[in-house]
């Protein structure tokens, strides 16, 4: 498209099982943390999954301005994350919004127009709150104990909190960030699952490139810490229920004896600008997003498609958009989710796209050490990505030690290379569901 | 904006009737689609009404193809349906030159109607003790219950993104496909985005639109419970009720409506029929609370005057406005509000109506519906009433076509979608003359 607009990255926010904030994300990448352990916000072992990614504990008031925190009570775990994700991606940028101005951590007036200020957030299915929801609804039991919809309807409802539905609708994290980050300009919600954040960020790219906003706050956040939400994929055999003793093995990217996903929690929200914006307020330039593309799987709804078609396709959109090829892709990141079927796709697709040049080039995925982060896992594989190629630096992989035979990606094993990296790719599909997306970056250079 | 982008099909699924005619035929006469509940016991609720979609059987616009989408939900079959009529009328199952790589798909398909039979079954396990009590939550008791009795296919199709993904199955679109959930906004938001994937080249086709179905019981319990629905209970068909001074909330809907969008190119080359534009799209956050919309309506005139400029059209270009009109005190003043705002004196020389009155409000598809309901009135020359307006609102005092369709040329309308949370989107669609 003519006359379409440079954008690059200057801020990053991460929330991750190994630590939160870029830095402590980054560091933990390069000291081969783990962050999969069994799960304490409840007690699994009805589930036949029992170990998750969950976050370090954080304080939601040190994100949010004082004045914020009453609204916290209708906030889900997910709008939580995103709220931490959104503070460290401003605070890395420097940009001085309303939030870090209220809580007196810059001194006003904001550095960049609210009206030019949009975000697009990737989110998954939120799950209610269990405790509250199963709760209020046993109040509704019959004599028989069973549940009652006359009685739900008179009486039990009103055991819900007015507010309730508003903890649980998609957009709520994008609406609470924009709230108090004060973002005005262009505001979307992408829910793809695990390729929400790539579609999210590559919505922003173009909504930047196409003059509609200046700065964009983009990515994804889910929690998957919720006993719904690992009844949902364990009806599909997709978690790892074999592993409960020893959760630091359980999360195996494209391993051998790879035996499914590990649930998790996380996000990331990444600032995106354009190039002029960025320049005239000396931002740190992480790297420029320079190829955006996304495919779809038309053989099933329900299941993936075993020759990786859509992935593919978003690999070579996203390389052909940046007027590239596979040749110059000089650092690659899978998704990398762990069950038998969906890791043999994504071999498959980046197979399909990239051949042999997959031999000849380093590889990241830190799906073993954090599990799957929903809409909220392709940020934190973009921002590793994206640290990877401003510090030249590939950090190990973890629990990618035994790879399945057909498995290509040079994975780091031990400490971390050196490496020179000029362009970069990474990838996001939805698990269950149709949708992949890719995003390239490059070095940014004047 | 030097290039646009066209519509070439269309297709809905509504509480009027399954059919593109057949539905506009009756918001011409001013017919309701509400009605007492049916999809599930809601007598005791505040809400016992609904505008439901009535004798819906997704077999009859698959045929064939039925068993591939075996499971679907009920947003999902109310997609598909909508999506094989569009897709007709757009003369693409006949086309064989397409490149399906370059068909995408971006719709603002809501999250799939919860199972809520499992879902109450299991939290009882989990919170009912020995002598019926209620007790704090046993999760290793709700989860041996959830793993018996939750189904892996109905659970699957809660996914938000799965009506795309029948979507792109069904018409083999391998191109971008996203799923936008920005509540009551989504819809019009998909049809934006999809018209931005065209412009910049990412796509030659984008099936777009939204499909949605809140109409079960924890549905009506989100919204019963934020006090946004009407309970004028004794009386469903006058219960919705934008703009009037005696209206009490918004009817919940159900449906689908998509569109085909298309590069004029594309459309020409097969020698496609062209029945709108789409020509402007504004999108903006009011950035202000969760609970309210912003007093002044900062966000809905944003999204306007987006949308009229990235048109590059003034207010006088625009004959009808689609408002968002749900009926809740606090929309209908706003809009009104910002209406004003944006339109200066000409306010008052607009048809400005809310379908709403008649087919409820269809959350993530209710835009979608709306522009579609735009297309019409331009082909027609002829704007659908608001029904049930007997009482004038001060606050809420522009030409809202009470109770009568209208006969008027409409060269371009207006269609606006406001989400919880302050979600704001408008569309332009203009006459192919107009081009």
């Amino acid at each position: 498209m003519a006359g379409k607009r440079r954008v690059v990255v200057t801020g990053l926010g991460i929330a991750a099982p190994t630590g939160i904030g870029i830095e402590p994300f980054w560091d933990a990448l390069i000291e081969k943390r783990h962050g999969i352990r069994r799960i304490e916000a409840f007690d699994p072992s009805g589930l036949a999954a029992q170990v998750g990614g969950e976050l370090p504990s954080f304080a939601l008031g040190d994100h949010i301005p004082k004045s914020y925190r009453k609204s916290a009570k209708v906030m889900s775990r997910d709008i939580k994350i995103a709220m931490v994700c959104a503070y460290h991606a401003v605070k890395d940028a420097g940009l001085d919004t309303k939030c870090i101005i209220e809580r007196g951590e810059a001194n006003g007036p904001p550095n960049l127009d609210s009206r030019r200020f949009g975000a697009n957030i990737g989110a998954g299915l939120i799950c209610a709150d269990l405790d509250e929801l199963a709760g209020a609804l046993a109040t509704a039991a019959d004599d028989n104990r069973r549940f009652s919809l006359t009685r739900w309807g008179a009486e039990g409802m009103s055991n819900l909190t007015p507010l309730w539905l508003l903890k649980f609708l998609p957009n709520m994290l994008a609406c609470h960030v924009t709230i108090v980050h004060d973002a005005q300009a262009p505001s979307n919600t992408i829910t793809c699952a695990e390729a929400s954040s790539h579609l999210a960020i590559g919505e922003a790219f173009r909504t930047i490139a196409r003059g509609d906003a200046d700065v964009c706050i983009c990515g994804g956040a889910e929690s998957k810490i919720n006993p719904m939400a690992i009844a949902r994929p364990l009806l599909w055999g997709r978690l790892n229920t074999e592993d409960n003793d020893v959760p630091e093995r359980a999360s195996r990217p494209f391993g051998a004896r790879r035996r499914g996903m590990v649930v998790a929690e996380g996000g990331g929200l990444v600032i995106l600008e354009s190039l002029d914006h960025a320049r005239e307020r000396g931002a740190k330039i992480y790297a420029e997003i320079v190829g955006f593309g996304a495919g779809a799987d038309t053989n099933s709804w329900s299941t993936p498609n075993p020759k990786g078609a859509g992935t593919a396709l978003a690999l070579r959109k996203a390389l052909a958009d940046a007027g590239t090829t596979a040749e110059r892709i000089d650092l690659v990141t899978p998704l990398g989710t762990g069950t038998v079927e969906h890791d043999a796709t994504e071999m498959a697709a980046w197979n399909k796209a990239f051949g042999a040049q997959l031999d000849h080039v380093p590889a990241i995925t830190s799906r073993g050490a954090i599990g799957n982060n929903g809409a909220g896992s392709g940020a934190i594989d973009f921002a590793a990505t994206v640290v990877a190629l401003h510090r030249n630096t590939v950090p190990p992989s973890p629990n990618t030690d035994d790879l399945d035979s057909g498995c290509r990606f040079r994975f780091v094993q031990g400490h971390p290379i050196d490496a020179n990296i000029t362009q970069a790719i990474s990838v996001g599909y939805a698990l269950a569901g149709t949708q992949s997306a890719a995003l390239v970056i490059r070095r940014h250079q004047e | 904006m030097e290039r646009q982008v066209v519509i070439t099909g269309m297709g809905w699924v509504t509480p009027l009737g399954h059919d593109i005619e057949t539905v506009w035929r009756r918001m011409l006469t001013g017919d309701s689609g509400v009605a007492s509940t049916t999809l599930f016991d809601a007598r005791t609720f505040p809400s016992s009404f609904a505008a439901e979609v009535k004798d819906f059987s997704l077999e009859q616009f698959l045929k064939s193809d039925a068993p591939k989408h075996q499971g679907a939900s009920r947003n999902a079959q109310f997609a598909l349906a909508s999506g094989v009529t569009a897709w007709e009328h757009a003369g693409l199952s006949r086309y064989v030159g397409l490149d399906p790589t370059r068909v995408g798909v971006y719709l603002g398909g809501g999250e799939g109607p919860i199972d809520f039979d499992p879902c109450a079954a299991a939290a009882l396990a989990g919170c009912l003790g020995e002598d019926s009590e209620v007790t704090p939550l046993d999760t290793v008791r709700w989860a041996q219950t959830a793993q018996r009795v939750l189904d892996a296919i109905c659970e699957l199709e809660q996914d938000p993104n799965m009506a795309g993904g029948h979507l792109a199955v069904q018409f083999n679109a391998q191109g971008p496909n996203f799923n936008t959930l920005t509540a009551c906004a989504a819809s019009t938001q998909a049809i934006g985005e999809a018209m931005h994937v065209i412009l910049r080249g990412d796509a030659d086709v984008m099936i777009t639109g939204g499909t949605h179905s809140m109409i079960h019981p924890l549905g009506v319990t989100g919204f019963n419970r934020l006090t946004a629905l009407s309970t004028r209970n004794e009386s469903p068909r006058t219960a919705s009720r934008p703009f009037d001074r005696t209206r009490d909330g918004f009817v919940l809907g159900e449906g689908a409506a998509i569109v085909i969008l298309e590069e004029p190119e594309h459309a020409r080359h097969r020698g496609a029929r062209i029945l709108a534009e789409v020509v402007g799209y504004g999108s903006t956050a009011d950035a202000f609370r969760i609970t309210d919309i912003h007093e002044e309506g900062r966000g809905a005139i944003a999204a306007m005057q987006g949308a009229l400029d990235s048109a590059g059209m003034t207010p006088e270009d625009i004959d009808y406005v689609s408002t968002h009109g749900t009926g809740t005190e606090e929309n209908d003043k706003i809009e009104t509000l910002a209406i004003r705002r944006v339109f200066g004196e000409y306010a008052d020389r607009i048809a400005v109506n809310s379908i709403k009155s008649m087919i409820g409000h269809l959350i993530a598809a209710a835009g979608a519906v709306e522009l579609i309901t735009c297309v019409l009135a331009i082909r027609d020359g002829v704007i659908p009433p608001t029904i049930n307006y007997t009482t004038p609102d001060p606050n809420c005092d522009l030409d809202c076509v009470p109770n009568k369709a209208r006969k008027r040329e409409v060269r371009a309308a207006l269609s606006n979608s406001f989400g919880f949370g302050g979600q704001n989107n408008t569309l332009i669609v203009r006459s192919p003359e107009q081009a």
